[in-house]
């Protein structure tokens, strides 16, 4: 099936249109059995892929619109194939767990657009097309905040729109201004990223580019200044909404610094790491603090997801295989992770209706399960050694270490404060005695809930010990980006910047 | 003795007149149908109005490219012909619209639909002459009818807005007869190809400088009016909300149509001409134009009114791309209107069938955003539409205008404009705020009260105009291509 991608694109958006007419009932039944589906698609393109090709795979090409080289241009290569299986993944899980009951149809009819929307964005090898799913993406997820919400979700809603939507629309402009350059150079139209790499850009461009495509993406990542929309969404949105955004949407924006920024602008970027380190330790540590001093148990974990999407960051400027395999790597174990810690906020907000720290404590005797669970989560969330987020961890500050020993330091110091913010919540939460009256009729992880639960679990504890068969295919698409980048930086520091690795040692 | 004036038939070329004439022996046909039998239905002129549009179509299409014809003041180049058939698929949407449920006054008038037929000969006359006075004539005529069909929805405020938009009007009539009297005291020529030989042999001479830039602030201010460009678009959200909805939303796409085609022919000679000036005071103004009016529309409380403030900012992001001086830029005028067309007007069909005659929700407003809070749980489907409409006119793909919008950032770019395409940008962030607000209160806000009737006007012809809108809207990806190279075609076709 050479035409995969579009099925994997075009099925849950053709179901969403057809659970319209689904009865109201059935809806929950009708979304898992599509997202289900939809996982096996993924997993089939997993096992037709060719891992020893570092190239694009499945490519299709249709042009929709060739007077201005717009075309629909799909393919999908390493980086991108475990961010959509990911992607697929917690969407079933997600809707497996979801405790939601009001308008249940219109949050399944919902989630399926925004599954279409999510996988678009990482199959596009087409500009407009990737922003088409972009912007697209930002409407479901306004409206699963705005209706589902919390008391500020309005507020929130709106805030996560108009951010990512005026970020974006400057990176529209640099998008533009790349094609402009294409046309002058080869008198062709195009918007297709594969012809765009070829493109070598005066070092002045690619720094206005740069930036132009900095706003959109960072945005999205948040880098530090941008973040502020993060919280609110966070602490507003339902937890399917907290898991999507957290595990799926956040990564388009470190996704496309990989896809565009990297490969389109060597230059640009290597002159850019100091800055956007300094940024991303900014981010990792001062979120960190700031996750330490929240009360509410949700809002610790969206400033961890903060923190850790900082890692990630600096892990792709490292301009290393290590590096940035690392930071692939990391934005599937973030994904998980912070994806499976919403999830267990979620369970206890629905049996208290509160996420405050306080109101709860000796969880552990009362929840065993959940106890046990939220423990497993939190350790491959700090990246204790043999969870999953060791290894990508471990490899962006490997990575790092050969740019600069002492960011790594400074990026090293978040898992310390991690360990010390989540054992603080663990502590709080789940040790001691049970204070609080309500509590101590707390049921434990039903079977919706475990079931949901315990694939992820698997997942965390399978791929920290042997991350081998995921890391070698990533592995192998980012040197490939890496030796491409490094042929083609025209300043000489660049060049010496971007290291390609010489023998075949990224990997486990 | 006197020499009798010979003039053959042939050299008239009467064919590139038809389609005026179409448009104007269909209104009188109409007014004598009425003679004979005045109880006729509003239907039947409807059905009327449109078969003559149809007919005015064909005629159109049948037109040669780059002919002039009688004694040389009808000038039938690309321009004239795509802006036609513009301004014909314009009004064939918009008529339909006239059958609705609830009985309104206007309509039951057939002089409306013959008025109606007389403004489209207006434009038409507008659109296919470089003549300074037949292309007044076309101003005035269709004006004319605008502000009497204005006038005739029959409410305290309407009355207001078309003395308004009359006094308006009248007063870019005298600017715009002023510069032309200064065009022809410089060159001894009304018609702009001989104006512009003139003025070319002229540029240099010492002093006159400002006269040629004192025509074409004349001619500017002018067109600022009828095209509501900052600061004279005062007029433009009072004779909206005045207007009927139908009609405010055919107001904010089919006379500006006529109006930028005519801004192409002088403002374009003027830049070509090298009159820096102009393109950088066109851009002053559409930078404005389109932050001011954004800014304004955000403190809306009204949705007609905020429509007719984002028509304003939309109009000059259009400007900007007239001031770029270049086919792309030409291009990209004619495709954003296309698009936003179908869009525009149906959102302003939203509006309509949800007209009361009262207002129910509001002392001052007709359409405040309580009226649709909670939409989406009382009309599903109209709900889910207007987001439509909505999420197109801020910009968010695959949507109409967006092919629009990146159409216009191309050629602001290509053209050298990059901190243009920025502004251009950062205005669509800010306008997707108010779109959003609409958004926000159809689906994620309780219905405020007498909810069941929101959807007061709907008929099967407008559930049919507005089917076809949304189609329009969404499916717009599949016909920008030919659009798109259709009217690059025309338009380079006719030296623009």
């Amino acid at each position: 099936m050479d035409n995969i991608l579009s099925v994997l694109v075009f099925f849950p958006a053709i179901a969403g249109l057809l659970g319209f007419v689904v009865n109201k009932d059935s809806a929950r039944t009708y979304g898992i059995t599509v997202a289900a589906i939809e996982l096996f698609l993924s997993l089939w393109l997993w096992f037709s892929f060719d891992s020893s090709n570092a190239g694009m795979q499945f490519v299709e090409l249709i042009p929709l619109i060739p007077d201005m080289g717009i075309g629909y241009y799909v393919g999908v290569d390493g980086i991108s194939l475990f961010i959509i299986l990911m992607a697929t993944l917690m969407t079933l899980i997600g809707m497996m767990s979801m405790g939601e009951t009001k308008n249940i149809k219109n949050m399944i009819i919902t989630l399926l657009f925004l599954e279409m929307t999510m996988i678009g964005v990482f199959v596009a090898l087409d500009a407009i097309i990737f922003y088409l799913f972009w912007e697209l993406s930002l409407v479901p997820m306004l409206y699963i905040i705005g209706a589902w919400g919390g008391p500020l979700r309005v507020y929130a809603s709106v805030k996560f729109f108009l951010y990512t939507f005026t970020g974006s629309l400057i990176m529209l402009v640099g998008m533009l201004f790349v094609a402009y350059v294409y046309h002058n150079l080869t008198g062709v139209w195009s918007f297709a990223i594969t012809d765009w790499y070829s493109l070598v850009l005066p070092v002045n461009y690619q720094l206005w580019l740069f930036a132009a495509f900095f706003f959109g993406f960072a945005i999205k990542v948040p880098m530090f200044p941008f973040h502020t929309w993060l919280p609110y969404a966070h602490g507003q949105a339902p937890t399917i909404g907290s898991v999507i955004l957290a595990a799926v949407l956040l990564k388009m924006g470190t996704y496309g610094f990989v896809r565009f920024s990297l490969p389109m602008f060597p230059d640009a970027s290597v002159m850019m790491i100091t800055p956007i380190a300094t940024l991303a330790i900014i981010m990792i540590i001062y979120t960190a603090m700031v996750a330490y001093a929240q009360k509410d148990i949700k809002q610790v974990i969206a400033y961890s997801s903060v923190s850790h999407m900082g890692i990630i960051m600096l892990g792709i400027f490292a301009m290393n295989a290590e590096g940035i395999s690392g930071s692939v790597f990391q934005m599937l174990s973030h994904g998980i992770v912070s994806g499976a810690l919403f999830m267990l906020v979620g369970v206890i907000y629905d049996r208290r209706h509160t996420k405050l720290m306080s109101e709860f404590g000796g969880l552990a005797s009362v929840m065993p399960k959940y106890a046990v669970i939220f423990g497993i989560m939190m350790m491959a969330a700090v990246g204790l050694p043999l969870t999953i987020g060791f290894v990508g961890e471990f490899l962006v500050l490997l990575g790092f270490y050969q740019v600069s020993p002492i960011m790594t330091i400074l990026a090293g110091t978040s898992i310390i404060i991690g360990a010390i913010y989540m054992l603080a919540v663990y502590k709080k939460t789940f040790f001691g005695p049970v204070t609080n009256e309500a509590n101590k009729t707390l049921k434990d992880l039903n079977s919706r809930e475990t079931w949901s639960l315990v694939p992820l679990v698997l997942i965390v504890i399978w791929l920290g010990i042997y991350p081998k068969p995921i890391l070698g295919p990533i592995d192998n698409s980012v040197k490939a980006m890496v030796s491409f980048m490094h042929e083609k930086a025209i300043t000489q520091e660049a060049k010496d910047m971007i290291k390609v690795a010489k023998t075949d040692k990224g990997g486990f | 003795m006197l020499q009798p004036i010979n003039v053959s038939l042939e050299s008239l070329n009467l064919i590139t007149l038809a389609p005026m004439l179409i448009a104007i022996v269909g209104a009188l046909i109409i007014l004598i149908l009425d003679l004979i039998n005045n109880k006729l239905h509003k239907s039947l002129y409807v059905m009327l109005t449109l078969l003559i549009l149809f007919v005015d179509f064909g005629a159109v299409l049948g037109l040669n490219v780059n002919e002039r014809g009688f004694f040389d003041v009808m000038l039938i180049d690309g321009i004239s012909i795509i802006s036609q058939l513009m301004i014909i698929v314009g009004s064939m949407i918009f008529i339909p619209l006239a059958l609705t449920s609830k009985r309104f006054h206007e309509y039951s008038y057939p002089e409306f639909f013959a008025l109606f037929l007389f403004m489209i000969a207006g434009f038409q006359f507008m659109v296919t002459s470089d003549n300074l006075i037949l292309i007044f004539v076309g101003i005035e005529t269709s004006s004319l009818a605008l502000y009497t069909l204005i006038a005739l929805h029959n409410r305290s405020n309407s009355y207001e807005a078309a003395v308004k938009y009359f006094t308006m009007g009248a007063l870019a009539a005298a600017f715009y007869a002023m510069g032309s009297a200064v065009i022809y005291g410089l060159t001894g020529s009304i018609e702009l190809y001989k104006v512009a030989e003139v003025m070319a042999t002229r540029m240099n001479e010492t002093g006159l400088m400002i006269a040629i830039f004192g025509s074409s602030v004349l001619l500017l201010v002018a067109f600022s009016f009828k095209l509501s460009l900052f600061p004279f678009h005062t007029w433009a959200p009072d004779v909206y909300e005045g207007a009927s909805a139908p009609l405010a939303g055919f107001m904010s796409v089919v006379p500006k149509i006529a109006a930028f085609v005519v801004s192409i022919r002088i403002f374009g000679m003027y830049i070509d001409l090298g009159v820096e000036w102009v393109r950088i005071t066109i851009l002053v103004m559409a930078v404005l134009t389109m932050t001011l009016a954004n800014i304004m529309a955000l403190v809306q409380e009204d949705v007609k009114r905020m429509l007719a403030y984002s028509s304003i900012s939309h109009a000059g992001f259009i400007m900007a791309a007239l001031a770029l001086d270049t086919t792309e830029g030409t291009t990209a005028i004619f495709l954003y209107y296309a698009l936003f067309m179908f869009t525009n007007l149906g959102a302003f069909s939203m509006l309509w069938i949800s007209r009361h005659k009262n207002r129910r929700f509001d002392q001052r407003y007709d359409h405040p955003y309580e009226k649709f809070a909670g939409f989406i749980k009382i009309m599903p489907v109209g709900a889910v539409i207007m987001g439509l409409f909505m999420l197109s006119l801020a910009g968010v793909p695959p949507f109409s205008v967006f092919w629009g919008k990146i159409y216009v950032m191309q050629a602001a770019v290509n053209a050298g404009y990059v901190w243009l395409a920025i502004v251009m940008g950062l205005n669509s962030a800010i306008a997707a705020y108010y779109y959003l607000k609409l958004i926000v209160y159809m689906f994620l806000k309780d219905p405020v009260k007498d909810v069941d009737t929101i959807y007061y006007n709907l008929s099967k012809p407008l559930m049919a105009v507005i089917g076809l809108a949304t189609i329009a809207t969404i499916g717009a990806i599949f016909y920008v291509q030919p659009l798109i190279s259709y009217l690059y075609y025309m338009i380079s076709a006719s030296g623009y």
